[in-house]
């Protein structure tokens, strides 16, 4: 027998084996006639009008536009002109919460994801305590089933406290409903830990999402190594720093035959060690935030702190091959990063001020009005990257079909409105995308079979 | 020219030989045994430091005593800042008294542009940490136009740690407004990537040092070599430091202060005609006089009639991009 037969890759693939483990507040399942409606979910080749029948948590009928009648007692929503989609996933949002209640909380990171179309999220374990122990991840497990508009997988660290320095017992994290493992906000420095990583997740069977930077590289940098850097005298981040690390874990996650998935990657060399990686065989996913995928570094050039985020914004050059990336599929799916932060810390300067933007609320209206209206991406394709954040880690993907789980939401492509002009769900409002002119609002988000967010102008159909 | 002066970018050439002009004038008045002009009488500057700084700081507040304005001096240290007070608290208390400017240094890029958004005061950027120092480029073009009669067409050599130097930005983008072709020039560690883009070329040896009208060398900070940007001094002083062997008769040389002698500069270089560092110190006074006339009274009269502008509501509110 070779070294490696009988053992198999940690079965985090296997869609919806791990929808079991998100949380949320109970809610009755609502009983809904969405009439008219534009039906797009590339996966399930739905691509037209219908009418979209959601009963008892599912989807129990698609029909011809007209056709359906109401149940008894639904709501009926009447979508003419606007475009239903499965409702998105965000394998990448921090809700602050333990810790920094003030800057987001479970409710209004929810929320907020509800209003960006969202119906599924994974909160990051960087929070304070960080989420390292089966205790603090059952008290939050329990706080989400009071407070979560939205199913929340909670993710724990890879190491004790977020150091680098010991596992944290990722088997029993694993049992006690950890979706995946990640350090996020640090790269794990040591390749030794990230090996034992590895090799321990065999056992505990979840992914292991990377926040990939050699922090000797990136050193004190707080923007984008490049021309702007220069120009304004601060320390820069090389994409470098980005695509070495990831190089090495690909290494890695090949020797061990494990699997990773690579968070906001940012810069165009790691998308090409991603693509050499894949096309080897190795198990490595990676997902492209809105930021990274619309804005570059000379967004920085006023040192405005809403642009300062880590990785940071790149070069023009660097945002082409993201895009080039989430084209391909080797990004395959668009992940917010929605990283909260108080208003006084974002008014400090710009080297001081901490990283992070919010981007729940406007990841899909950003990427429709510069990527699909310029005919850049088709719209098929961002709405299935959107939808697909919960595949690497062992998530169903949220579909129309028939008897799917109800995930749906609802958005009017014809509408234009400025980020923030009715202020945020969020509890922060250091949104990149804050004051720009936007194509494409969400109206209403069905999560897992409950309306979990209706836009207060959005005109409800009579009850039947 | 605009309201503050916050990087080098914000001076049209016509700006700097108005600056220039003006420093010319008030030279006159330096020369004098009452050196004071009642230009800025009633007015408030406001020094607020917020890093170390002896001829900056002094400079700017003989400047602005010689033009008759109030001023107060404010350092970081022993002041509200110290029991956590944030910048943005700190710049609308010293606003609520009304101050026609506030003279700022920050360890931090960027935190000039800050602070003008918060007050109704004309801010002048003093040094923010490795972004700029705009007031230090005005005085060595001041320097450099006095003992040469020209800008124009010179030949400028930038020498040593650009990459932690504001004056440095600062320098190159102001030589390069005035017509001088500048070389920045030091250890591949210490020059950052991407500098070309700010109009100057990039050389690692002093080899073609010869073609240079006027040597500028750039502090060496010790507190920055930890990271160990360069072996050891000493084999900087060997590589790059600009020496009697080095220069030729025919060279000036600059240093905005205070130098390591014997690290960039050799003592001979330091002494020598050659050099203008102590010009240099000489026209930090005047030329901030000419930057506070300027931003404060150099407007047209109606200007001074209704004092300073109106808050505008992009003042006070960050702008969406």
């Amino acid at each position: 027998m070779s070294p490696t037969a009988g053992r198999t890759l940690p079965p985090v693939g296997q869609a919806g084996g791990l929808d079991h483990a998100l949380d949320r507040q109970p809610t009755p399942k609502a009983t809904v006639l969405i009439s008219g409606a534009h039906l797009l979910d590339p996966r399930a080749g739905l691509d037209g009008p219908a009418d979209l029948i959601l009963r008892g948590g599912a989807v129990a009928e698609v029909g011809a536009p007209g056709s359906l009648e109401a149940p008894e007692g639904a709501e009926v929503v009447d979508a003419e002109g606007l475009h239903a989609f499965p409702a998105f996933v965000d394998p990448h949002v921090h809700l602050r919460t333990p810790g920094r209640e003030d800057e987001e909380d479970i409710e209004t990171g929810t929320r907020a994801a509800a209003a960006g179309g969202y119906g599924a999220i994974l909160a990051m374990p960087n929070t304070d305590p960080v989420v390292d122990s089966a205790s603090v991840l059952l008290s939050l497990r329990e706080r989400a089933r009071a407070e979560a508009r939205i199913p929340v997988g909670f993710t724990a660290a890879v190491t004790m406290g977020q150091r680098g320095e010991q596992l944290t017992e990722m088997a029993e994290l694993a049992d006690a409903g950890a979706v995946a493992f990640t350090d996020d906000g640090l790269p794990l420095r040591s390749a030794g830990m990230m090996r034992q990583a590895l090799q321990y997740q065999r056992l505990a069977e979840r992914n292991i999402a990377l926040h990939e930077e050699d922090p000797a590289l990136s050193a004190d940098g707080v923007m984008h190594e490049g021309e702007v850097s220069a120009l304004l005298g601060m320390a820069g981040i090389p994409s470098i720093s980005e695509a070495v690390m990831v190089a090495r874990d690909v290494e890695l996650a090949a020797y061990e035959e494990g699997r990773i998935h690579v968070q906001h990657v940012s810069a165009r060399e790691t998308v090409d060690v991603l693509e050499r990686a894949r096309a080897a065989g190795v198990a490595v996913t990676a997902e492209a935030t809105p930021h990274h995928l619309l804005l570059t570094d000379e967004c920085v050039r006023h040192l405005d702190a809403r642009y300062k985020m880590n990785p940071p914004l790149r070069a023009e050059p660097d945002r082409q091959a993201l895009i080039d990336g989430v084209r391909s599929g080797v990004l395959g799916c668009i992940a917010t990063d929605h990283a909260p932060h108080a208003r006084e810390e974002k008014e400090e300067p710009f080297e001081i001020a901490p990283m992070g933007v919010t981007g729940l609320e406007t990841a899909f209206a950003a990427l429709y009005t510069e990527l699909v209206v310029p005919g850049i991406l088709d719209l098929g394709l961002v709405v299935e990257r959107l939808t697909a954040g919960g595949e690497p880690f062992g998530l169903s993907v949220p579909t129309l079909a028939k008897d799917a789980s109800a995930n749906v939401c609802l958005v009017d492509l014809g509408a234009e409105w400025e980020v923030g002009e009715g202020g945020y769900e969020s509890r922060s409002s250091n949104c990149a995308f804050a004051g720009r002119r936007l194509t494409g609002r969400v109206r209403m988000t069905i999560a897992a079979g409950t309306v979990a967010f209706r836009e207060r102008s959005f005109a409800i159909g009579a009850v039947a | 020219m605009k309201r503050h002066l916050l990087s080098i970018d914000d001076l049209t050439r016509e700006d700097i030989e108005r600056v220039l002009g003006r420093a010319e004038s008030f030279a006159e008045v330096s020369g004098r045994e009452i050196k004071k002009v009642p230009t800025l009488r009633g007015r408030t500057v406001i020094n607020l430091f917020y890093e170390a700084s002896t001829r900056t700081s002094s400079s700017f507040e003989l400047a602005a005593k010689r033009l008759s304005a109030d001023l107060v001096s404010v350092k970081a240290a022993g002041s509200s800042v110290d029991k956590g007070e944030s910048l943005k608290d700190t710049i609308q208390t010293l606003s609520a008294y009304d101050p026609a400017a506030i003279v700022f240094r920050s360890p931090h890029a960027g935190a000039a542009g800050l602070v003008a958004r918060w007050t109704r005061a004309s801010v002048i950027n003093a040094g923010d940490g490795k972004h700029e120092h705009p007031t230090q480029a005005l005085l060595d073009l001041y320097t450099l136009r006095r003992r040469v009669g020209r800008l124009e067409g010179l030949n400028v050599w930038i020498v040593g740690d650009v990459l932690h130097s504001r004056v440095a930005r600062s320098n190159i983008l102001a030589f390069g407004r005035m017509g001088c072709q500048v070389t920045v020039c030091g250890p591949p560690t210490l020059i950052p990537r991407g500098v070309e883009s700010l109009g100057c070329e990039v050389r690692t040896t002093l080899d073609d040092l010869g073609e240079a009208d006027v040597v500028y060398a750039l502090r060496m900070q010790h507190e920055r070599m930890a990271g160990s940007f360069v072996p050891s001094l000493r084999e900087y002083a060997t590589r790059y430091q600009i020496d009697g062997r080095r220069l030729a008769p025919n060279q000036l040389v600059m240093h905005p202060g205070p130098v390591n002698r014997g690290v960039e500069l050799s003592a001979e270089v330091i002494d020598s005609p050659q050099a203008l560092i102590t010009h240099q110190v000489e026209s930090g006074v005047v030329v901030r006089m000419a930057v506070l006339y300027e931003l404060l009274a150099g407007g047209p009269p109606a200007d001074l009639m209704q004092g300073h502008a109106p808050l505008s509501a992009e003042a006070s509110e960050p702008q969406p991009a």
